[in-house]
């Protein structure tokens, strides 16, 4: 069979056959016992030409209502912001996105440059000491940080603020019934974790307080009280962060954190139905050996030359093996490098003015929301999300709204059984006054 | 050979300069000090680089070209599967319908999708023989342990809550031990035979009551099929155990003989290698998680079904379930590069895939037994370890052969890994290298032989070529510099 990705010919296989010294390739799996063996062709669909295949697949693809044809207003921890159109040119550059992670330093140097880039933008944005080179996603990267937290203060209670995104927090229950590590959830009040109640829960046994920042209900948590009572009792404060909104939020790193993670997906990643994204994680100092996956250094060459290299290994599985921090091998490279050439292009102002029109722009949608009527939910300071309530049922409202070419808020009810209708509206920079019209108005016939 | 550093992109900011544009704000502007508390506004802007666009271009365009890719030439690294990474999957994966669709949008309006995630799940399901498939882990290490998660869960369930040693190799990858680290498990390490096959009695030493699992791979590390599967399955489910896949390295028996006819009760696969997600330099992968039918209910929340009228469903009403393991549904694009692998290979092209890998693995390793030493010697599959003790002798180490390759344009093979061979050299040259690549790449491993006896300087002092030579790794760990600072 002839195959554009396999390009031996009858005869190569013949003159390597010969050197090998056998007369079949079949005899190369003599070793297979043969009640093991497996007869015949996989009954999976047949194999289809180029054209054919992305004739079928743009079919299927166009089966998706997607973001860029229709207006969102869907964040709940994806976002859909500008993405630079160079963010794709550079990630598909091959030299990048083929290589292998970079073992060998010498001809890896521009992958090495480009995460050292991004781990420094990451620490400048979160205000901490050093970030790694990425991890698989905010969610896993915030149990990493749980697990980090339990090992470092050997106790076993960690304390998640309800307002941390739901999906985050299961996944850190998931993370943390391996290590036997239980999983506390602080209440909320009015949109915020209740400080009174983190109060009365911090102890000494609790290894860290987590919170999201601004949090999953789009809120911004008092940060520097909650790191206060953390402290007090010799925990380690978590801060879950929406990197963009640090374009102009006090950072975690000013505010008490001693681990900050997050998702850089909102920094010219496109929402992929869920993955791949950048999970980010960065820490103060004190923590840089305990850090989990790869980190990249400085240090130079025979010549005295500037380069780069993977650093401080004795963490990593591969060196310590059951004894490493973490299990992490492959994480999310060419993500992060496509979330640094998005930074690169905001830059130092564009990420402030950016941060900024969502802030700006999320209000003037909540005041539009309350002059036709609706009430919002929490009446605190927001970054780019607010919660509305509906009269009706928000999934109902948004099968009505998909016919308009808009895709509507996340629902809610779907996790929290007293936020039944609720919707939790994300507004970013790319939402025009129009757009946001629109969306009060069509809403507003489901609210009569 | 230029002296001058290459530049941070930090380095060539120009206060003033901007690489984006946006609409102008078309609402009322406000003060950030009348929406935010006090304290909450940040006050020192954070030194993102100030650049225009052409600079970020040239920029990583010069990085790039301090890069080696598949793309930039042969990479033939063990245990990494370095194939051709298809173009056609980038242009699938970049489709609107797949690119910018939220994970969170109702499930009406993600159908093609959730069709494609699920016949992703049905081939894999058949390729490896088991019973259903999960495709939510972000990579190797992140499938297996949640299977190992899974393994707990089933053993809480029947009341085994006690089993918690998880067996695995000494030649296994560092991800399986760590992985048991993290799922909560000890490891006990089991040494390989002279043969370099799990050691049967010492398998069955260490095997008991408490005994969770085994993890293998197959085939090893080394590249050796695990001839006494059969056996090892029955040693490990005789005491209640389960046994794991790793099957990172299924690009050997694709088409030949697959975990669920084995034995396994479960198996991981990295699509980003047998399944061609690209690398990424480091990621992002795909680990989808595999299991026979007793260990369905624990799968990872939600799982993915087809309901009776045809549509697809998260389903996330699964009491047993050991919970959530990553946001939403998996590295969806690339699950949807492999699913267009998958389709584009088809059921013979999957097997020529194999047969080809092996074929090549085995011609190379004829052609290089005379000039390295092959601790083990019979038909290799996908790959094979070479050791450079010879070479070693003549003060020629490992890790100079590497770094002389790079004289040649070469990705060196994977260095001192498995463990359990000395000065380790382990080649992988994947189905979609020509004979002519691989000759002209034994021919220089050949001559590096050679040049170990004649010519040791010139090793050991390599590389020559590159745009650095021998960076200093001991200094970057003493004094770590993790960022830039002005
Ligand atoms: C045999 C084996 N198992 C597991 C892994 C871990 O996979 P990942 O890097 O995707 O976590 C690897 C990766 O190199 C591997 O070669």
């Amino acid at each position: 069979m002839k195959h554009r990705y396999l390009p031996m010919t009858e005869q190569d296989k013949q003159e390597m056959l010969a050197t090998i010294g056998v007369d079949s390739i079949d005899a190369l799996f003599s070793d297979i016992p043969e009640e093991v063996r497996f007869q015949g062709l996989y009954n999976i669909k047949e194999a289809k030409s180029e054209a054919a295949l992305m004739k079928e697949l743009a079919a299927l693809a166009a089966k998706n209502k997607d973001t860029a044809a229709n207006v969102s207003f869907l964040g709940a921890g994806v976002y859909n912001h500008y993405k630079p159109v160079i963010v794709d040119h550079v990630i598909s550059r091959s030299e990048f996105y083929t290589a292998y992670t970079p073992y060998q330093p010498e001809i890896s140097q521009g992958e090495l440059q480009a995460i050292f880039e991004f781990q420094t933008m990451i620490a400048e944005l979160t205000g901490m000491d050093l970030a790694n080179s990425s991890m698989y996603d905010g969610g896993t990267s915030l149990a990493e940080a749980g697990m980090l937290a339990a090992g470092h203060t050997r106790r076993k209670k960690i304390l998640v603020s309800g307002a941390v995104h739901p999906e985050y927090k299961d996944v850190v229950t998931t993370y943390a019934y391996g290590q036997s590590i239980e999983i506390v959830t602080v209440p909320t009040k009015d949109g915020v974790t209740d400080i009174e109640a983190l109060k009365g829960l911090v102890d000494d046994q609790t290894a860290a307080v987590m919170v999201q920042y601004p949090n999953f209900f789009g809120q911004i948590e008092d940060l520097q009280t909650i790191g206060e009572i953390t402290h007090d009792a010799k925990g380690l404060f978590v801060v879950s962060a929406n990197p963009l909104a640090l374009g102009v939020l006090t950072p975690p790193g000013k505010l008490g954190a001693d681990i900050a993670v997050g998702d850089a997906q909102v920094f010219g990643i496109s929402e992929n139905f869920g993955g791949p994204h950048c999970g980010y994680f960065a820490v103060t100092t004190k923590l840089m050996r305990k850090v989990p996956g790869r980190l990249i250094g400085e240090t130079v060459d025979e010549q005295g030359r500037r380069g780069y290299v993977l650093t401080l290994q004795a963490r990593e599985q591969h060196i310590r093996r059951d004894k490493a921090t973490s299990n992490i091998c492959s994480n999310q490279a060419l993500l992060a490098l496509a979330a640094s050439v998005a930074m690169t292009a905001l830059g130092k102002q564009g990420i402030q003015e950016v941060a900024k029109q969502n802030i700006v722009k999320t209000r003037y949608a909540k005041n539009a929301f309350e002059a036709a009527g609706f009430e919002v939910a929490y009446q605190g300071a927001h970054f780019n999300e607010i919660v509305v309530k509906t009269k009706k049922s928000v999934t109902e409202i948004n099968k009505g709204l998909i016919e308009k070419g808009i895709i509507g808020g996340f629902d809610l009810g779907r996790v929290y059984s007293e936020l039944e209708n609720h919707a939790l509206i994300a507004v970013t920079e790319l939402r025009t006054k129009e757009e946001i019209d629109a969306l009060v108005a069509e809403m507003g016939a489901y609210n009569a | 050979m230029h002296n001058e550093n290459q530049s941070l992109i930090f380095e060539l900011t120009k206060p003033g300069r901007v690489g984006y544009n946006l609409e102008p704000l078309d609402v009322p502007e406000l003060d950030l000090a009348d929406l935010l508390p006090a304290g909450y506004v940040r006050e020192e802007a954070a030194e993102l680089p100030e650049v225009s666009e052409l600079d970020i271009m040239r920029h990583y365009t010069a990085l790039s070209r301090r890069n080696h890719g598949v793309d930039s030439g042969f990479y033939p690294l063990g245990s990494c599967t370095m194939k051709y990474n298809p173009k056609i999957n980038e242009a699938v994966a970049r489709y609107s319908g797949f690119a910018n669709v939220h994970p969170l949008q109702d499930e009406s309006t993600v159908q093609g999708a959730m069709e494609l995630l699920y016949d992703l799940q049905t081939s894999l399901q058949e390729i490896t023989g088991m019973d259903e498939v999960t495709l939510q882990p972000a990579a190797g290490a992140h499938g297996e342990w949640t299977a190992l998660m899974m393994i707990r869960a089933f053993h809480e369930a029947n009341g085994e809550g006690h089993r918690n040693k998880v067996i695995v190799p000494d030649s296994a990858h560092g991800t399986n031990p760590a992985s048991a680290t993290v799922a909560g498990f000890e490891t006990i390490t089991i040494k390989s035979g002279e043969d370099g096959l799990v050691d049967l009695e010492d398998l069955r030493r260490v095997v008991g009551p408490d005994t969770a699992a085994l993890m293998l791979t197959n085939p090893n590390t080394l590249g050796l099929f695990e001839e006494n599967i059969i056996e090892m399955a029955k040693i490990i489910h005789e005491v209640g155990g389960k046994v794991y896949y790793d099957g990172a390295n299924l690009n050997a028996v694709m088409s030949k003989a697959r975990p669920g006819d084995m034995g396994f009760d479960c198996v991981h696969l990295n699509l980003h290698k047998t399944f061609t997600g690209p690398h990424g330099g480091g990621g992002p992968g795909s680990g989808p998680v595999g299991v026979k039918a007793d260990l369905i209910p624990f799968l990872p929340k939600p799982v993915l079904v087809k309901k009776e009228d045809g549509t697809f469903h998260f389903d996330y009403n699964r009491p047993q379930s050991i919970g959530r393991v990553k946001p939403y549904y998996g590295n969806f694009g690339i699950n949807v590069r492999a699913y267009t692998y998958i389709r584009t290979m088809g059921p013979d092209g999957l097997k020529a895939v194999t047969e080809y890998a092996v074929l090549n693995a085995n011609y190379m390793m004829r052609r290089l037994e005379e000039f390295y030493d092959l601790p083990y010697n019979r038909h290799c599959k996908h790959e094979f370890v070479l050791s450079g003790r010879r070479q070693k002798k003549l003060g020629v180490r490992t890790l100079d052969i590497a770094k002389r390759l790079l004289d040649f344009g070469y990705h060196p093979p994977t260095v001192y890994f498995p463990l359990n061979v000395e000065e380790g050299i382990m080649i992988e040259p994947t189905e979609t290298e020509s004979k002519e690549t691989l000759d002209a790449f034994c021919d220089v491993m050949i001559q590096i032989a050679k040049e170990a006896e004649e010519n040791p300087t010139i090793v050991q002092e390599a590389p020559h070529t590159t745009v650095v030579s021998r960076l200093d790794e001991a200094r970057a760990a003493r004094t770590p510099v993790l960022r830039y600072t002005k």
